[in-house]
């Protein structure tokens, strides 16, 4: 059996999976339970500076978008960060490492933007022998409006600066939680990185309006008839949440940061997705909060049987193995020429690939007597839609053209060699390049 | 001592007071909310959607479906009563596994079609529920037509034409309107007293006056209808029966099963509802399905349903089959009743095997006998009634196009009239096409 054993920026966990910080880590009668469920590490809910407990509102905090059987697809959350005094959020943490020497335990952190500040409450957490602290530069709501969380995280100097205090001041490992509401991941990443910083963890919730009421006018979650944006979470913003780690492990200026990946993962390929595009870790929310902490014992195994069954015997060996395999559009292989098939033992005559296709796409799709359905390869532009919403798994698949063959479409032999857009003649800076 | 299905003879209350609502409640529960949604989704929203072309009022059942996803049911139900307007009972009684939930795609991928049946059922019930009426009638046009018959083909016929601002009298000879719906459907299909909640509905239009206790035939005449009004609809139905020209078919206890759902169907305790303990049923379409099915659930002890050909050949299709058999009725094939043996009341019925010949069928030497203390013939129903000078199609009212006759003014559709199935969804379609025909002839001239 694969060994799922992490070691990230020096702290070990049995497996990479880590609850991040939010309810499921709020205290430790969760954390001990999720411990014994088998999670490999937590993120400790968010700790605040020292002084009156934070506020949360009273009504719901939840919005939410389900699927048609209910299942939930997004969450999203007007929480602020733990609304627990700090003495006993340390006391807490410092019992739970106690008790489980072998897990990872970092603690999240949020104090206002002074360097006094991050000081005093680094020193109280290096008391509780925790193993590291995240910086929370993520929260896009509630905090933010006290110039913290997102407000930092914002503002690539402030996290540069956040960071190097952080650094000084403390000898643990200091992860950078990132928030995804920005134009370009790059930039907090490499702040993170110039201020110091041992790995970055992302992404954070985006912000967000789940619905909104039509009877009453009011966007969801509502307190008495208003609602605010929230932060969205869950199996919706993985996509985001996989170009963001990519993007950060593929920077030349950052890669090789660790990352510890997270953002909609539910499932173990969820987690192996986010390993192969360069995390070291995972952590996981809305999942636990979805079906509760048992789900990580699916996981463990999945990632698992899958490592034996493709060889890998380490986690170390599958992160970033899909880095390299991520390119700019420019360096795509234009010489690689595909063209749809249709099964028609599979097909079940819905039609809906035909329906795409000519309303939509390139009018590549043939409706024969019968309801027939067949490509048209002299239109076929190979974007793959028809696959997309063909209900039957298998029954259209994109055919690759081998060298020598003629393209119906362009009329061209295709070419074996492999050529992209900046030496293609109809880019005028092509040329320029030479 | 009380009745039970042991209890010799034909006699009323062989069950447990409270196993009648069980056994006559909805045999397929309305979905809620959840259900439909779930149930919805499966829907792929195919293109020129096969669903849509086995419907014989052509509903944009993808369309309505969608409706139902994104949370609108009561839009849903007017897509459906837009082309249907008796949507509601349809959802209810539509062979629908040999209908549109045939064609669906992921019938054919998976063996389990989307429940368009029940989808559209969940829709126009959201609309009913609230007793809305989504269609309004055009400003009256001063022409009047007569419908004479209020079953689905009529009342559909109906509808359309008040729809365009026609003035609308509808005649049946029965004491309520809905036809079969109301007479004949199966109780379980329809339960609640649907069929006339329906029709109230259906005439919130405006512009149609129904008057029953009238026959063609009897109290009125075609002539006179010619005469008085500016179009003629007929929706008669097949209102006789077929003869089994067995030996002692005039015995006690043998029955037109036709007559005993229309008993059935309007007796309010059925509790009262006197059955036989040994119920030998004769024939293999619907009506023979619903008189054993039924007979069954009214506490009989043994129900036999007899035909004379294959199984495949029956006019009930496997779906049917099978829920007599799941109720607890046997099904005989490939046997015909040679005489009905008793002395005053029938004690027996006896068979012959048949076979399949280049001839047609044949008896063969082969016989059997059944006990049975009551005998309901299920063998088909025929026209009756028909006023003179209609040119008949085989043994219907022959029909070109939507619904003209060889008469002038005339028009037929439903069971009444050639072509089509004997379905609710086939007479809608008749009538409702044969409005439109009857509108444009009015229009124009
Ligand atoms: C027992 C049984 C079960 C059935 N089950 C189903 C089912 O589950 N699903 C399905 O789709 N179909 C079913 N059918 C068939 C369906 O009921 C008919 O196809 C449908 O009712 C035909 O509609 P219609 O309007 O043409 O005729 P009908 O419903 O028969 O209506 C004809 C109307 O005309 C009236 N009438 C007749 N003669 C005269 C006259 N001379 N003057 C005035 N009025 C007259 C009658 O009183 C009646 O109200 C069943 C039929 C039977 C008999
Ligand atoms: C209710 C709730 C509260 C959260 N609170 C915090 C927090 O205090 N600190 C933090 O860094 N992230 C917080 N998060 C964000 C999560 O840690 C995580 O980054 C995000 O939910 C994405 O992961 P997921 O898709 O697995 O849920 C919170 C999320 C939720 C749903
Ligand atoms: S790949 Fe795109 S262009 Fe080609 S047939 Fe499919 S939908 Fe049409």
């Amino acid at each position: 059996m694969a060994n799922l054993a992490t070691e990230f920026v020096g702290i070990r966990s049995p497996n990479p999976f880590w609850l991040a910080s939010a309810p499921p880590t709020d205290k430790e009668y969760n954390v001990v339970r999720a411990f014994r469920a088998g999670w490999g590490g937590v993120v400790w809910k968010t700790l605040g500076a020292e002084g009156p407990p934070i506020v949360n509102v009273n009504g719901p905090r939840y919005g939410v978008v389900w699927g048609p059987d209910r299942r939930v697809l997004g969450l999203n959350n007007i929480e602020l960060i733990t609304d627990r005094p700090l003495e006993v959020n340390l006391r807490e943490i410092k019992q739970v490492k106690r008790d489980w020497p072998d897990r990872a335990m970092v603690v999240s952190l949020m104090v206002p933007c002074d360097e006094e500040s991050w000081k005093a409450i680094l020193k109280r957490v290096e008391e509780t022998e925790a193993d590291a602290v995240e910086l929370n530069f993520g929260c896009p709501h509630g905090m933010s409006e006290r110039g913290m969380g997102s407000a930092v995280g914002q503002v690539p100097e402030y996290i540069e600066m956040v960071t190097r205090w952080c650094k000084m001041h403390t000898r643990m490992p200091v992860l950078v939680k990132l928030t995804p509401n920005i134009t370009d991941i790059r930039y907090p990443a490499r702040a993170a990185k110039r201020g110091g910083a041992d790995a970055v963890s992302l992404i954070n919730t985006i912000s967000s309006i789940t619905s909104v009421n039509l009877d009453t006018m009011s966007p969801e979650p509502s307190i008495d008839g208003k609602g605010t944006h929230g932060g969205y979470c869950g199996p919706a913003v993985k996509p985001i949440a996989l170009n963001m780690v990519a993007e950060i492990a593929r920077d030349p200026e950052t890669a090789g940061l660790p990352i510890s990946g997270i953002g909609g993962i539910t499932t173990w390929r969820d987690a192996a997705e986010f390993l192969a595009l360069g995390a070291g870790t995972v952590q996981v929310c809305t999942a636990a909060m979805t079906y509760g902490f048992r789900i990580v014992q699916e996981m463990i195994a999945g990632l698992s049987d899958w490592m034996d069954a493709k060889g890998y015997s380490s986690v170390a060996e599958v992160t970033g193995r899909a880095v390299p395999n991520v390119t700019d559009w420019q360096y795509l292989n234009l010489n690689y020429v595909t063209k749809a098939r249709i099964d028609q033992q599979l097909c079940i005559k819905c039609g809906r690939c035909y329906a795409a296709c000519e309303d939509t796409s390139h009018q590549a799709i043939w409706m024969k007597p019968g309801r027939v359905f067949e490509v048209n390869d002299a239109e076929c532009v190979a974007c793959n839609l028809c696959v997309d919403v063909c209900p039957v798994e298998g029954c259209i698949t994109m055919e690759r053209l081998p060298a020598g063959a003629v393209d119906a479409r362009t009329g061209r032999v295709v070419s074996g060699d492999y050529a992209n857009w900046t030496t293609h003649p109809n880019n005028p800076m092509a040329r320029a390049a030479e | 001592m009380p009745n039970s299905p042991l209890t010799p003879g034909i006699v009323p209350g062989r069950l447990p007071a409270e196993a009648y609502d069980r056994n006559f409640g909805d045999l397929y529960p309305p979905f809620d909310r959840h259900e439909a949604a779930v149930a919805a989704d499966r829907c792929y929203f195919c293109h020129d959607a096969p669903c849509v072309a086995a419907c014989p009022t052509a509903i944009d059942i993808p369309l309505f479906i969608r409706q139902i996803q994104a949370g609108n049911p009561e839009g849903a139900a007017k897509t459906i009563l837009s082309q249907n307007i008796l949507g509601g009972m349809c959802a209810r009684v539509c062979p629908t596994e040999t209908l549109c939930e045939e064609a669906c795609v992921r019938e054919a991928a998976e063996g389990q079609p989307v429940e368009i049946g029940r989808l559209q059922r969940y829709a126009t019930d959201a609309l009913m529920a609230r007793g809305i009426h989504p269609f309004t009638r055009a400003a009256p046009t001063g022409r009047r037509v007569a419908v004479v018959g209020a079953g689905p083909a009529g009342l559909a016929c109906a509808h359309r034409l008040a729809l365009h601002g026609h003035e609308v009298t509808v005649f049946d000879a029965r004491p309520k309107p809905g036809g079969l719906n109301e007479y004949g459907i199966a109780a379980y299909k329809t339960a609640g007293g649907f069929a006339q909640a329906e029709v109230e509905w259906l005439l919130k239009i405006g512009g149609i006056r129904i008057e029953t206790g009238k026959a063609l035939g009897r109290d009125l005449a075609l002539e006179d209808l010619r005469r008085d009004f500016d179009a003629v609809f007929l929706g008669i139905g097949l209102a006789g029966v077929n003869a089994l020209a067995a030996e002692g078919e005039d015995c006690a206890g043998v029955r037109d099963a036709v007559d005993f759902i229309a008993e059935l169907r309007q007796t309010a305790d059925l509790s009262r509802l006197p059955i036989g303990r040994d119920v030998v049923v004769i024939g293999g379409g619907m009506t023979a399905v619903d008189a054993a099915v039924q007979a069954k659930l009214l506490g009989a002890e043994n129900v036999t349903i007899v035909y004379r050909r294959g199984r495949a050949a029956m006019g009930a299709s496997a779906y049917e089959q099978e829920h007599a058999a799941a109720t607890g009725v046997r099904i005989i094939t490939g046997a015909a009743p040679l005489r009905i043996i008793g002395n005053g009341a029938v004690r027996e019925v006896e068979f012959a095997y048949t076979e399949e010949g280049p001839e047609g069928l044949r008896l063969t030497a082969d016989t059997f006998r059944l006990k049975a203390d009551q005998v309901f013939k299920a063998i088909g129903q025929t026209l009756a009634g028909v006023p003179e000078g209609l040119k008949l199609a085989g043994r219907k009212i022959a029909v070109e196009g939507p619904g003209r006759t060889s008469l002038p003014g005339v028009w037929a559709g439903g069971d009444c009239a050639a072509g089509g199935d004997d379905l609710t969804v086939t007479a809608v379609a008749e009538g409702r096409d044969a409005a439109e025909d009857i509108h444009r002839k009015l229009m124009a001239g």
